[in-house]
Protein backbone atom coordinates (compact mmCIF):
# COMPACT_ATOMS: atom_id res chain seq x y z
CA UNK A 1 0.00 0.00 0.00
CA UNK A 2 1.33 3.03 -1.21
CA UNK A 3 0.83 6.72 0.18
CA UNK A 4 0.45 9.48 -2.93
CA UNK A 5 2.10 12.95 -2.22
CA UNK A 6 1.46 15.79 -4.47
CA UNK A 7 4.88 17.73 -4.71
CA UNK A 8 4.03 21.50 -5.85
CA UNK A 9 6.59 23.34 -7.66
CA UNK A 10 6.61 27.32 -8.37
CA UNK A 11 8.63 28.51 -11.42
CA UNK A 12 10.37 24.86 -12.20
CA UNK A 13 11.30 24.47 -8.56
CA UNK A 14 9.59 22.26 -5.85
CA UNK A 15 8.06 24.61 -2.83
CA UNK A 16 9.38 24.33 0.72
CA UNK A 17 5.76 23.27 1.41
CA UNK A 18 6.33 20.26 -1.07
CA UNK A 19 8.98 19.05 0.81
CA UNK A 20 7.08 19.25 3.76
CA UNK A 21 4.28 17.37 2.30
CA UNK A 22 6.71 14.58 0.94
CA UNK A 23 8.40 14.40 4.44
CA UNK A 24 5.04 13.87 5.98
CA UNK A 25 3.94 11.44 3.50
CA UNK A 26 6.78 8.95 3.69
CA UNK A 27 6.59 8.88 7.37
CA UNK A 28 2.89 7.72 7.14
CA UNK A 29 3.87 5.33 4.89
CA UNK A 30 6.50 4.01 6.88
CA UNK A 31 4.19 3.77 9.63
CA UNK A 32 1.57 1.87 7.49
CA UNK A 33 5.19 -0.26 5.98
CA UNK A 34 4.17 1.19 2.84
CA UNK A 35 6.28 3.29 -0.04
CA UNK A 36 5.70 6.81 0.11
CA UNK A 37 4.99 8.24 -4.28
CA UNK A 38 5.33 11.52 -4.80
CA UNK A 39 3.50 13.25 -7.82
CA UNK A 40 4.98 16.23 -9.92
CA UNK A 41 3.32 18.10 -12.93
CA UNK A 42 4.35 19.93 -15.33
CA UNK A 43 8.11 21.44 -16.07
CA UNK A 44 10.12 21.02 -12.45
CA UNK A 45 13.96 20.63 -12.08
CA UNK A 46 15.46 18.44 -9.97
CA UNK A 47 12.96 16.38 -8.78
CA UNK A 48 14.96 13.40 -7.71
CA UNK A 49 15.65 15.69 -4.33
CA UNK A 50 12.12 13.89 -3.15
CA UNK A 51 13.81 10.80 -2.15
CA UNK A 52 15.68 12.85 0.36
CA UNK A 53 12.80 13.14 2.37
CA UNK A 54 11.82 9.62 1.92
CA UNK A 55 10.10 9.25 -1.53
CA UNK A 56 11.02 6.41 -2.83
CA UNK A 57 9.13 6.87 -6.63
CA UNK A 58 8.10 9.88 -8.37
CA UNK A 59 5.54 10.05 -11.28
CA UNK A 60 6.69 12.73 -13.18
CA UNK A 61 3.56 14.63 -15.79
CA UNK A 62 5.60 16.26 -17.79
CA UNK A 63 2.71 17.76 -19.98
CA UNK A 64 3.50 21.47 -20.30
CA UNK A 65 -0.36 22.53 -20.12
CA UNK A 66 0.03 21.69 -16.61
CA UNK A 67 2.55 24.46 -16.22
CA UNK A 68 -0.90 26.72 -15.88
CA UNK A 69 -2.16 26.06 -12.35
CA UNK A 70 -5.27 24.20 -13.16
CA UNK A 71 -6.88 21.80 -10.16
CA UNK A 72 -9.72 20.23 -12.25
CA UNK A 73 -6.72 18.62 -14.21
CA UNK A 74 -4.26 17.81 -11.53
CA UNK A 75 -7.42 16.15 -9.32
CA UNK A 76 -7.57 14.42 -12.51
CA UNK A 77 -4.13 13.75 -12.69
CA UNK A 78 -4.34 12.39 -8.90
CA UNK A 79 -6.82 10.44 -8.84
CA UNK A 80 -5.50 8.40 -12.06
CA UNK A 81 -1.73 8.01 -10.02
CA UNK A 82 -4.09 7.19 -6.93
CA UNK A 83 -5.93 3.86 -8.75
CA UNK A 84 -2.46 3.63 -10.64
CA UNK A 85 -0.58 2.47 -7.26
CA UNK A 86 -3.47 1.78 -4.81
CA UNK A 87 -3.05 4.36 -2.97
CA UNK A 88 -5.55 5.40 0.09
CA UNK A 89 -3.82 7.75 1.67
CA UNK A 90 -3.36 10.94 -0.14
CA UNK A 91 -1.17 14.38 0.28
CA UNK A 92 -1.17 17.34 0.15
CA UNK A 93 0.41 20.84 1.31
CA UNK A 94 -2.44 22.86 2.96
CA UNK A 95 -1.13 26.02 0.63
CA UNK A 96 -2.45 28.04 -1.98
CA UNK A 97 -2.70 25.12 -4.48
CA UNK A 98 -3.53 22.54 -1.71
CA UNK A 99 -6.35 24.36 -1.27
CA UNK A 100 -7.30 24.33 -4.99
CA UNK A 101 -6.66 20.58 -5.50
CA UNK A 102 -7.69 18.49 -2.57
CA UNK A 103 -11.49 19.18 -1.97
CA UNK A 104 -11.97 18.76 -5.92
CA UNK A 105 -9.98 15.00 -5.37
CA UNK A 106 -12.11 14.64 -2.10
CA UNK A 107 -15.36 14.88 -3.98
CA UNK A 108 -13.96 13.06 -7.06
CA UNK A 109 -12.95 9.75 -5.03
CA UNK A 110 -15.38 10.55 -2.18
CA UNK A 111 -12.62 10.47 0.38
CA UNK A 112 -12.82 11.83 3.49
CA UNK A 113 -10.92 15.23 3.64
CA UNK A 114 -9.04 16.86 6.50
CA UNK A 115 -7.06 20.11 5.60
CA UNK A 116 -4.27 22.18 8.17
CA UNK A 117 -3.04 18.75 9.76
CA UNK A 118 -0.28 19.30 12.29
CA UNK A 119 0.69 15.84 13.31
CA UNK A 120 1.07 12.80 11.58
CA UNK A 121 -2.40 10.80 11.80
CA UNK A 122 -3.10 8.47 14.41
CA UNK A 123 -4.85 5.32 12.50
CA UNK A 124 -7.54 7.23 10.88
CA UNK A 125 -7.68 10.19 13.57
CA UNK A 126 -6.09 13.39 12.15
CA UNK A 127 -5.31 16.26 14.38
CA UNK A 128 -5.70 19.92 12.95
CA UNK A 129 -5.94 23.59 14.07
CA UNK A 130 -9.67 24.65 14.39
CA UNK A 131 -11.55 28.43 15.39
CA UNK A 132 -8.87 29.89 13.75
CA UNK A 133 -6.05 28.29 16.02
CA UNK A 134 -7.72 29.13 19.05
CA UNK A 135 -8.60 25.50 19.43
CA UNK A 136 -7.53 21.69 17.94
CA UNK A 137 -9.82 19.11 16.71
CA UNK A 138 -9.21 15.08 16.33
CA UNK A 139 -10.95 14.17 13.04
CA UNK A 140 -11.67 10.99 12.20
CA UNK A 141 -12.11 9.56 8.66
CA UNK A 142 -14.64 7.00 8.16
CA UNK A 143 -13.88 6.41 4.45
CA UNK A 144 -11.21 3.88 3.26
CA UNK A 145 -9.18 6.66 1.12
CA UNK A 146 -8.33 9.30 3.31
CA UNK A 147 -6.90 12.59 1.79
CA UNK A 148 -4.88 14.99 4.07
CA UNK A 149 -3.50 18.71 3.63
CA UNK A 150 -0.57 19.72 5.92
CA UNK A 151 -0.37 22.90 7.27
CA UNK A 152 3.06 24.80 6.44
CA UNK A 153 5.78 25.12 8.76
CA UNK A 154 3.92 22.63 11.54
CA UNK A 155 5.56 19.05 11.00
CA UNK A 156 9.26 19.03 10.46
CA UNK A 157 11.14 17.51 7.98
CA UNK A 158 13.03 14.57 7.92
CA UNK A 159 15.95 14.18 5.75
CA UNK A 160 16.81 10.55 5.03
CA UNK A 161 19.46 10.47 2.24
CA UNK A 162 17.12 8.02 -0.24
CA UNK A 163 17.13 8.62 -3.66
CA UNK A 164 13.85 8.63 -5.59
CA UNK A 165 13.24 7.02 -8.80
CA UNK A 166 11.79 8.86 -11.12
CA UNK A 167 9.28 7.83 -13.89
CA UNK A 168 7.32 9.47 -16.67
CA UNK A 169 3.57 9.43 -16.28
CA UNK A 170 1.67 9.63 -19.33
CA UNK A 171 -1.82 10.40 -19.41
CA UNK A 172 -4.57 11.84 -21.48
CA UNK A 173 -6.21 15.51 -19.76
CA UNK A 174 -9.55 16.73 -19.69
CA UNK A 175 -10.60 19.66 -20.97
CA UNK A 176 -12.08 22.81 -18.42
CA UNK A 177 -13.27 25.69 -18.83
CA UNK A 178 -10.67 27.96 -17.04
CA UNK A 179 -7.37 29.58 -18.40
CA UNK A 180 -4.20 31.30 -16.16
CA UNK A 181 -3.78 34.05 -18.62
CA UNK A 182 -0.91 35.60 -16.67
CA UNK A 183 0.47 35.22 -13.12
CA UNK A 184 1.72 37.96 -11.52
CA UNK A 185 4.60 37.44 -8.74
CA UNK A 186 6.79 40.06 -6.73
CA UNK A 187 9.46 36.70 -6.70
CA UNK A 188 12.18 38.40 -4.59
CA UNK A 189 9.60 38.62 -1.87
CA UNK A 190 9.97 35.73 0.60
CA UNK A 191 6.39 33.82 0.81
CA UNK A 192 4.77 35.04 4.10
CA UNK A 193 3.83 31.13 4.46
CA UNK A 194 7.06 29.64 4.33
CA UNK A 195 8.87 32.22 6.06
CA UNK A 196 10.69 30.91 9.32
CA UNK A 197 10.81 34.07 10.66
CA UNK A 198 8.41 37.07 9.82
CA UNK A 199 8.54 41.01 11.29
CA UNK A 200 4.56 42.20 11.41
CA UNK A 201 4.25 46.34 12.50
CA UNK A 202 0.64 47.96 13.14
CA UNK A 203 -1.03 51.44 13.80
CA UNK A 204 1.45 51.82 16.49
CA UNK A 205 4.09 52.51 13.57
CA UNK A 206 1.76 55.66 12.48
CA UNK A 207 2.17 55.75 8.80
CA UNK A 208 3.74 53.81 5.78
CA UNK A 209 6.88 56.04 5.48
CA UNK A 210 7.58 54.37 9.08
CA UNK A 211 8.07 50.82 6.93
CA UNK A 212 11.98 51.32 6.15
CA UNK A 213 13.11 49.83 9.32
CA UNK A 214 10.72 47.25 9.29
CA UNK A 215 12.11 45.98 6.20
CA UNK A 216 15.61 46.56 7.02
CA UNK A 217 15.08 44.16 10.12
CA UNK A 218 13.35 41.63 7.65
CA UNK A 219 16.02 41.60 5.27
CA UNK A 220 19.04 40.87 8.15
CA UNK A 221 16.86 38.07 8.91
CA UNK A 222 16.06 36.87 5.90
CA UNK A 223 12.44 36.77 7.20
CA UNK A 224 9.13 38.17 5.59
CA UNK A 225 7.05 41.31 6.24
CA UNK A 226 3.62 41.10 7.65
CA UNK A 227 1.13 43.68 9.27
CA UNK A 228 -2.01 43.70 11.01
CA UNK A 229 -5.45 44.38 9.12
CA UNK A 230 -6.57 48.15 9.73
CA UNK A 231 -2.47 48.81 8.47
CA UNK A 232 -3.74 46.96 5.20
CA UNK A 233 -7.25 48.57 5.34
CA UNK A 234 -5.80 51.96 5.72
CA UNK A 235 -3.17 51.27 2.44
CA UNK A 236 0.08 51.70 4.37
CA UNK A 237 1.05 47.75 3.49
CA UNK A 238 -0.69 45.65 0.55
CA UNK A 239 -3.54 43.23 1.36
CA UNK A 240 -1.63 40.41 1.21
CA UNK A 241 0.67 41.11 4.01
CA UNK A 242 -2.15 41.04 6.42
CA UNK A 243 -2.39 38.15 9.22
CA UNK A 244 -5.10 37.06 11.21
CA UNK A 245 -8.33 35.84 11.36
CA UNK A 246 -9.81 37.38 8.58
CA UNK A 247 -6.09 37.72 6.90
CA UNK A 248 -3.68 34.99 6.28
CA UNK A 249 -3.22 32.53 9.25
CA UNK A 250 0.72 31.82 9.54
CA UNK A 251 2.95 29.52 12.39
CA UNK A 252 6.49 30.69 11.74
CA UNK A 253 9.45 29.65 14.11
CA UNK A 254 9.90 33.39 15.17
CA UNK A 255 7.55 36.34 14.78
CA UNK A 256 7.98 39.80 16.31
CA UNK A 257 5.04 41.89 16.76
CA UNK A 258 5.79 45.46 16.65
CA UNK A 259 3.24 48.13 17.46
CA UNK A 260 0.59 45.58 17.48
CA UNK A 261 -1.79 45.20 20.44
CA UNK A 262 -2.77 41.83 20.18
CA UNK A 263 -6.10 41.76 19.45
CA UNK A 264 -7.47 38.10 19.60
CA UNK A 265 -8.62 38.75 15.96
CA UNK A 266 -4.80 39.15 15.37
CA UNK A 267 -3.68 36.52 17.62
CA UNK A 268 -5.69 34.17 15.74
CA UNK A 269 -4.00 33.99 12.99
CA UNK A 270 -0.32 33.91 14.56
CA UNK A 271 -0.29 32.22 17.77
CA UNK A 272 0.63 29.27 16.46
CA UNK A 273 4.16 30.85 16.18
CA UNK A 274 6.83 28.93 17.73
CA UNK A 275 8.46 32.05 19.33
CA UNK A 276 6.62 35.28 19.81
CA UNK A 277 8.59 38.79 20.59
CA UNK A 278 6.18 42.10 21.22
CA UNK A 279 7.83 45.21 20.97
CA UNK A 280 5.08 47.77 22.70
CA UNK A 281 4.99 51.43 24.31
CA UNK A 282 1.56 50.11 26.02
CA UNK A 283 2.91 47.58 29.03
CA UNK A 284 -1.18 46.23 29.09
CA UNK A 285 -0.72 45.44 25.56
CA UNK A 286 -2.98 41.88 25.35
CA UNK A 287 -0.02 40.79 23.11
CA UNK A 288 2.24 40.66 25.66
CA UNK A 289 -0.21 37.81 27.47
CA UNK A 290 0.94 35.98 24.15
CA UNK A 291 4.19 36.85 24.24
CA UNK A 292 7.77 34.70 24.89
CA UNK A 293 9.61 37.91 24.93
CA UNK A 294 8.39 41.43 25.01
CA UNK A 295 10.16 44.92 25.03
CA UNK A 296 8.08 47.58 26.83
CA UNK A 297 9.39 50.49 24.60
CA UNK A 298 9.55 52.66 21.76
CA UNK A 299 9.62 50.93 18.51
CA UNK A 300 11.39 54.04 17.09
CA UNK A 301 14.22 53.51 19.31
CA UNK A 302 14.54 49.56 20.08
CA UNK A 303 13.93 48.38 16.51
CA UNK A 304 16.67 49.98 14.92
CA UNK A 305 18.69 49.06 18.25
CA UNK A 306 17.66 45.79 17.54
CA UNK A 307 18.63 45.59 13.99
CA UNK A 308 22.03 46.88 15.34
CA UNK A 309 22.22 43.73 17.50
CA UNK A 310 21.73 41.38 15.10
CA UNK A 311 23.68 42.81 12.50
CA UNK A 312 26.49 42.28 14.89
CA UNK A 313 25.64 38.73 15.62
CA UNK A 314 25.72 37.83 12.04
CA UNK A 315 29.08 39.37 11.54
CA UNK B 1 -27.13 35.46 -14.15
CA UNK B 2 -28.36 33.10 -11.41
CA UNK B 3 -26.30 33.66 -8.53
CA UNK B 4 -26.09 31.51 -5.12
CA UNK B 5 -24.29 32.68 -2.14
CA UNK B 6 -23.63 30.02 0.06
CA UNK B 7 -23.22 31.21 3.74
CA UNK B 8 -22.26 29.68 7.31
CA UNK B 9 -23.08 30.12 10.41
CA UNK B 10 -19.92 31.12 12.42
CA UNK B 11 -19.08 32.08 16.15
CA UNK B 12 -18.60 35.52 16.45
CA UNK B 13 -14.87 36.55 16.41
CA UNK B 14 -14.27 37.09 19.48
CA UNK B 15 -16.39 34.14 21.00
CA UNK B 16 -14.86 32.45 23.96
CA UNK B 17 -14.29 28.96 22.53
CA UNK B 18 -14.59 26.22 25.40
CA UNK B 19 -16.20 22.75 25.08
CA UNK B 20 -18.74 20.88 26.41
CA UNK B 21 -19.29 16.54 26.57
CA UNK B 22 -16.16 15.52 27.50
CA UNK B 23 -14.68 18.04 25.01
CA UNK B 24 -16.65 16.74 22.43
CA UNK B 25 -18.76 19.75 20.84
CA UNK B 26 -18.44 23.55 20.77
CA UNK B 27 -20.15 25.37 24.05
CA UNK B 28 -22.40 27.40 22.51
CA UNK B 29 -23.47 28.70 25.55
CA UNK B 30 -23.49 32.79 25.64
CA UNK B 31 -22.25 32.46 22.32
CA UNK B 32 -23.42 35.01 19.69
CA UNK B 33 -23.48 33.60 15.97
CA UNK B 34 -22.33 35.77 13.01
CA UNK B 35 -22.62 35.21 8.87
CA UNK B 36 -19.06 33.65 8.32
CA UNK B 37 -16.99 36.87 7.66
CA UNK B 38 -16.01 35.97 3.94
CA UNK B 39 -19.03 34.99 3.10
CA UNK B 40 -21.20 37.95 4.01
CA UNK B 41 -17.97 40.89 3.23
CA UNK B 42 -16.86 39.15 0.05
CA UNK B 43 -19.20 36.67 -1.52
CA UNK B 44 -22.77 38.11 -1.06
CA UNK B 45 -21.39 41.76 -1.69
CA UNK B 46 -19.79 40.96 -4.63
CA UNK B 47 -22.78 38.87 -5.80
CA UNK B 48 -25.03 42.03 -4.82
CA UNK B 49 -22.89 44.12 -6.83
CA UNK B 50 -22.66 41.70 -9.97
CA UNK B 51 -26.29 41.26 -10.02
CA UNK B 52 -26.81 45.21 -9.83
CA UNK B 53 -24.63 45.46 -12.64
CA UNK B 54 -26.14 42.71 -14.90
CA UNK B 55 -29.14 42.08 -13.51
CA UNK B 56 -30.14 38.26 -12.76
CA UNK B 57 -30.89 37.41 -8.94
CA UNK B 58 -29.29 36.73 -6.20
CA UNK B 59 -30.09 33.53 -3.56
CA UNK B 60 -28.31 32.91 -0.16
CA UNK B 61 -28.14 29.20 0.58
CA UNK B 62 -27.54 28.00 3.98
CA UNK B 63 -27.33 24.22 4.93
CA UNK B 64 -28.06 23.73 8.70
CA UNK B 65 -31.11 23.88 11.07
CA UNK B 66 -33.83 26.46 12.31
CA UNK B 67 -31.17 28.43 14.22
CA UNK B 68 -29.57 29.08 10.96
CA UNK B 69 -32.14 31.68 10.07
CA UNK B 70 -31.15 34.89 12.12
CA UNK B 71 -27.88 34.79 10.03
CA UNK B 72 -30.06 34.21 6.91
CA UNK B 73 -32.46 37.33 7.87
CA UNK B 74 -29.23 39.15 8.06
CA UNK B 75 -28.13 38.00 4.36
CA UNK B 76 -31.47 39.22 2.89
CA UNK B 77 -31.42 42.25 4.92
CA UNK B 78 -28.20 42.99 2.67
CA UNK B 79 -30.04 42.46 -0.34
CA UNK B 80 -30.10 38.68 -1.28
CA UNK B 81 -33.30 38.79 -2.99
CA UNK B 82 -34.69 34.67 -1.61
CA UNK B 83 -32.95 32.08 0.44
CA UNK B 84 -32.56 28.46 0.89
CA UNK B 85 -32.37 26.50 3.78
CA UNK B 86 -31.26 22.95 3.47
CA UNK B 87 -32.65 21.61 6.87
CA UNK B 88 -29.65 19.18 8.00
CA UNK B 89 -27.09 19.00 10.83
CA UNK B 90 -23.52 19.71 9.27
CA UNK B 91 -20.81 17.73 10.49
CA UNK B 92 -18.74 16.96 7.57
CA UNK B 93 -17.88 18.94 4.53
CA UNK B 94 -18.31 16.97 2.10
CA UNK B 95 -22.03 15.58 3.04
CA UNK B 96 -22.86 20.05 2.93
CA UNK B 97 -20.96 19.50 -1.02
CA UNK B 98 -23.24 17.27 -2.22
CA UNK B 99 -26.46 19.38 -0.30
CA UNK B 100 -25.14 22.33 -2.21
CA UNK B 101 -23.70 20.65 -5.29
CA UNK B 102 -27.49 19.05 -5.47
CA UNK B 103 -29.50 22.21 -5.47
CA UNK B 104 -27.16 24.58 -7.36
CA UNK B 105 -27.03 21.81 -10.24
CA UNK B 106 -31.36 20.92 -9.89
CA UNK B 107 -31.57 25.09 -9.97
CA UNK B 108 -29.41 26.38 -13.05
CA UNK B 109 -27.44 28.14 -10.83
CA UNK B 110 -24.33 29.90 -13.12
CA UNK B 111 -22.32 31.02 -10.35
CA UNK B 112 -21.76 29.81 -6.79
CA UNK B 113 -20.55 32.18 -4.70
CA UNK B 114 -18.88 31.27 -1.00
CA UNK B 115 -16.44 32.56 1.68
CA UNK B 116 -12.52 31.31 1.65
CA UNK B 117 -12.99 28.84 4.60
CA UNK B 118 -15.47 29.09 7.85
CA UNK B 119 -13.65 30.87 10.68
CA UNK B 120 -14.84 27.97 13.11
CA UNK B 121 -13.13 24.75 11.02
CA UNK B 122 -11.43 26.57 8.96
CA UNK B 123 -12.10 23.81 6.36
CA UNK B 124 -11.72 25.57 2.85
CA UNK B 125 -13.16 22.25 1.65
CA UNK B 126 -16.93 22.90 0.77
CA UNK B 127 -16.60 25.12 -2.05
CA UNK B 128 -13.62 22.91 -4.05
CA UNK B 129 -16.40 19.60 -3.71
CA UNK B 130 -18.96 21.45 -4.93
CA UNK B 131 -17.22 22.40 -8.06
CA UNK B 132 -16.09 18.92 -8.35
CA UNK B 133 -19.61 17.42 -8.06
CA UNK B 134 -21.27 19.98 -10.52
CA UNK B 135 -18.25 19.09 -12.91
CA UNK B 136 -17.28 22.94 -13.06
CA UNK B 137 -14.26 24.88 -12.95
CA UNK B 138 -13.14 26.28 -9.32
CA UNK B 139 -11.22 29.56 -8.26
CA UNK B 140 -10.24 29.15 -4.55
CA UNK B 141 -8.84 32.86 -2.78
CA UNK B 142 -10.31 34.86 -5.24
CA UNK B 143 -9.48 39.02 -4.62
CA UNK B 144 -11.32 40.11 -7.81
CA UNK B 145 -14.32 39.04 -10.12
CA UNK B 146 -16.28 40.55 -12.79
CA UNK B 147 -18.47 38.43 -14.88
CA UNK B 148 -19.11 39.65 -18.74
CA UNK B 149 -21.55 37.55 -20.81
CA UNK B 150 -20.61 33.93 -20.21
CA UNK B 151 -16.75 34.84 -19.37
CA UNK B 152 -15.66 35.51 -15.52
CA UNK B 153 -12.65 37.39 -15.49
CA UNK B 154 -10.89 36.59 -12.33
CA UNK B 155 -8.01 37.54 -9.70
CA UNK B 156 -6.55 34.88 -7.51
CA UNK B 157 -4.34 35.30 -4.51
CA UNK B 158 -1.19 32.53 -5.31
CA UNK B 159 1.80 32.66 -3.06
CA UNK B 160 3.66 36.28 -2.92
CA UNK B 161 1.60 37.37 -6.12
CA UNK B 162 -1.57 36.78 -8.06
CA UNK B 163 -2.71 35.09 -10.70
CA UNK B 164 -5.08 36.26 -13.78
CA UNK B 165 -7.74 33.78 -14.65
CA UNK B 166 -10.44 33.54 -17.69
CA UNK B 167 -13.55 30.66 -16.87
CA UNK B 168 -16.19 29.83 -18.53
CA UNK B 169 -19.80 29.88 -16.53
CA UNK B 170 -21.14 28.14 -14.34
CA UNK B 171 -18.64 28.91 -11.79
CA UNK B 172 -17.74 28.21 -8.47
CA UNK B 173 -15.48 30.90 -6.15
CA UNK B 174 -14.10 31.05 -3.33
CA UNK B 175 -13.74 34.59 -2.02
CA UNK B 176 -11.20 36.73 0.05
CA UNK B 177 -10.24 39.98 0.58
CA UNK B 178 -10.38 42.51 -1.93
CA UNK B 179 -13.38 41.21 -3.60
CA UNK B 180 -15.92 43.91 -2.15
CA UNK B 181 -16.53 45.89 0.94
CA UNK B 182 -18.68 44.87 3.89
CA UNK B 183 -22.15 46.60 3.43
CA UNK B 184 -23.77 47.32 6.53
CA UNK B 185 -28.02 46.30 6.54
CA UNK B 186 -30.06 49.61 6.92
CA UNK B 187 -33.31 49.92 8.36
CA UNK B 188 -35.35 49.58 4.72
CA UNK B 189 -33.38 45.87 4.22
CA UNK B 190 -34.52 44.69 7.62
CA UNK B 191 -37.93 45.45 7.74
CA UNK B 192 -37.88 43.85 3.88
CA UNK B 193 -35.80 40.64 5.14
CA UNK B 194 -39.07 39.84 7.29
CA UNK B 195 -41.12 39.40 4.11
CA UNK B 196 -38.16 37.87 1.45
CA UNK B 197 -38.77 33.89 0.72
CA UNK B 198 -36.88 31.76 2.81
CA UNK B 199 -37.41 27.74 1.47
CA UNK B 200 -36.63 25.03 3.73
CA UNK B 201 -36.02 21.92 1.89
CA UNK B 202 -34.71 18.05 2.73
CA UNK B 203 -31.39 17.05 2.36
CA UNK B 204 -30.69 14.31 0.00
CA UNK B 205 -29.16 11.10 1.18
CA UNK B 206 -24.99 11.48 2.08
CA UNK B 207 -22.73 10.39 4.60
CA UNK B 208 -20.58 11.73 6.44
CA UNK B 209 -17.15 11.54 5.15
CA UNK B 210 -15.30 12.75 8.54
CA UNK B 211 -16.03 13.15 11.79
CA UNK B 212 -14.62 15.43 14.59
CA UNK B 213 -13.07 12.78 17.63
CA UNK B 214 -12.49 15.59 20.27
CA UNK B 215 -11.60 19.28 21.07
CA UNK B 216 -8.57 20.13 23.34
CA UNK B 217 -7.35 24.36 23.64
CA UNK B 218 -3.71 25.10 23.16
CA UNK B 219 -1.10 25.21 26.21
CA UNK B 220 -1.44 28.70 27.76
CA UNK B 221 2.38 30.22 27.58
CA UNK B 222 4.30 30.52 30.23
CA UNK B 223 4.40 33.64 30.19
CA UNK B 224 6.21 36.38 29.14
CA UNK B 225 10.38 37.43 29.54
CA UNK B 226 10.89 41.06 29.65
CA UNK B 227 14.02 42.95 28.01
CA UNK B 228 14.80 46.25 29.08
CA UNK B 229 14.50 48.40 26.03
CA UNK B 230 17.88 50.19 26.84
CA UNK B 231 18.71 46.40 26.96
CA UNK B 232 17.87 45.01 23.34
CA UNK B 233 21.60 43.38 22.87
CA UNK B 234 19.77 40.77 25.48
CA UNK B 235 16.66 40.25 23.47
CA UNK B 236 19.10 39.05 20.53
CA UNK B 237 21.37 36.99 23.00
CA UNK B 238 17.99 35.09 24.39
CA UNK B 239 16.60 34.57 20.78
CA UNK B 240 20.03 33.45 20.13
CA UNK B 241 20.97 31.29 22.83
CA UNK B 242 17.96 30.51 24.61
CA UNK B 243 15.34 30.52 22.19
CA UNK B 244 17.52 29.12 18.87
CA UNK B 245 15.40 31.10 16.79
CA UNK B 246 18.03 33.41 14.95
C1 LIG C 1 -14.55 40.49 12.56
C2 LIG C 1 -13.19 41.06 12.78
C3 LIG C 1 -12.08 40.45 12.18
C4 LIG C 1 -10.80 40.98 12.36
N1 LIG C 1 -9.74 40.35 11.78
C5 LIG C 1 -8.48 40.84 12.01
C6 LIG C 1 -7.33 40.18 11.44
O1 LIG C 1 -7.44 39.20 10.69
N2 LIG C 1 -6.11 40.69 11.69
C7 LIG C 1 -5.91 41.80 12.48
O2 LIG C 1 -4.75 42.20 12.68
N3 LIG C 1 -6.97 42.42 13.01
C8 LIG C 1 -8.25 41.98 12.79
N4 LIG C 1 -9.31 42.66 13.32
C9 LIG C 1 -9.05 43.95 13.98
C10 LIG C 1 -8.60 43.81 15.41
O3 LIG C 1 -9.72 43.74 16.26
C11 LIG C 1 -7.75 45.03 15.82
O4 LIG C 1 -8.52 46.20 15.64
C12 LIG C 1 -6.44 45.19 15.05
O5 LIG C 1 -5.71 43.97 15.06
C13 LIG C 1 -5.61 46.29 15.67
O6 LIG C 1 -4.48 46.55 14.86
P1 LIG C 1 -3.17 47.18 15.50
O7 LIG C 1 -2.73 46.35 16.63
O8 LIG C 1 -2.22 47.43 14.40
O9 LIG C 1 -3.68 48.63 15.97
P2 LIG C 1 -4.04 49.17 17.41
O10 LIG C 1 -5.01 48.33 18.10
O11 LIG C 1 -4.34 50.60 17.20
O12 LIG C 1 -2.69 49.01 18.21
C14 LIG C 1 -1.54 49.77 18.01
C15 LIG C 1 -0.55 49.36 19.08
O13 LIG C 1 0.68 50.02 18.85
C16 LIG C 1 1.20 50.42 20.09
N5 LIG C 1 2.10 51.57 19.83
C17 LIG C 1 1.77 52.86 19.56
N6 LIG C 1 2.87 53.57 19.33
C18 LIG C 1 3.92 52.75 19.46
C19 LIG C 1 5.32 52.92 19.35
N7 LIG C 1 5.89 54.10 19.03
N8 LIG C 1 6.11 51.85 19.55
C20 LIG C 1 5.57 50.64 19.87
N9 LIG C 1 4.26 50.43 19.98
C21 LIG C 1 3.45 51.48 19.77
C22 LIG C 1 0.01 50.76 20.94
O14 LIG C 1 0.32 50.66 22.31
C23 LIG C 1 -0.99 49.70 20.49
O15 LIG C 1 -0.88 48.53 21.30
C24 LIG C 1 -10.61 42.14 13.16
C25 LIG C 1 -11.71 42.74 13.76
C26 LIG C 1 -12.98 42.21 13.58
C27 LIG C 1 -14.14 42.88 14.27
Amino acid sequence: MSVLIYADSNNGSLTKNALEAASYGAQVAQAKGGNAVAVVVGTANNIEQLGNYGVTKVLHVSDTTLDKFDPQKIAHVMATAAKQEGSETIIFAHDYSGKSIAPRLSAKLDAGLVTGAIALPNGNIIKKAVFSGKAFAEVEVNTSTQIISVLPNSVDKVETGGTAEVVALALELPSTGIKVKETKKESTELSLTEADIVVSAGRGLKGPENWGMVEDLAKELGAATACSRPVADIGWRPHHEHVGQTGIAIRPNLYFAIGISGAIQHLAGVNGSKVIVVINTDAEAPFFKAADYGIVGDAFEVVPKLLAAIKELKA
Amino acid sequence: MKILVCISKAPDTTAKIAFTDGDTKFDENGVQFIVNPYDEWYALVRGLELKEANGGSVTVLSVGRVDTDPIIRKALAIGADDAVRIDADTNDALYVAKQIANYAKENGYELVLCGKETIDYNGSQVAGMVAELMEVPYVSLTSKLDVAGSTATIERDVEGGVELIEANLPIVISSSKGMAEARIPNMRGIMAARSKPLTVVAPIEASNATSVKNFSLPAAKTGCKYVDADNVQELVNLLHNEAKAI
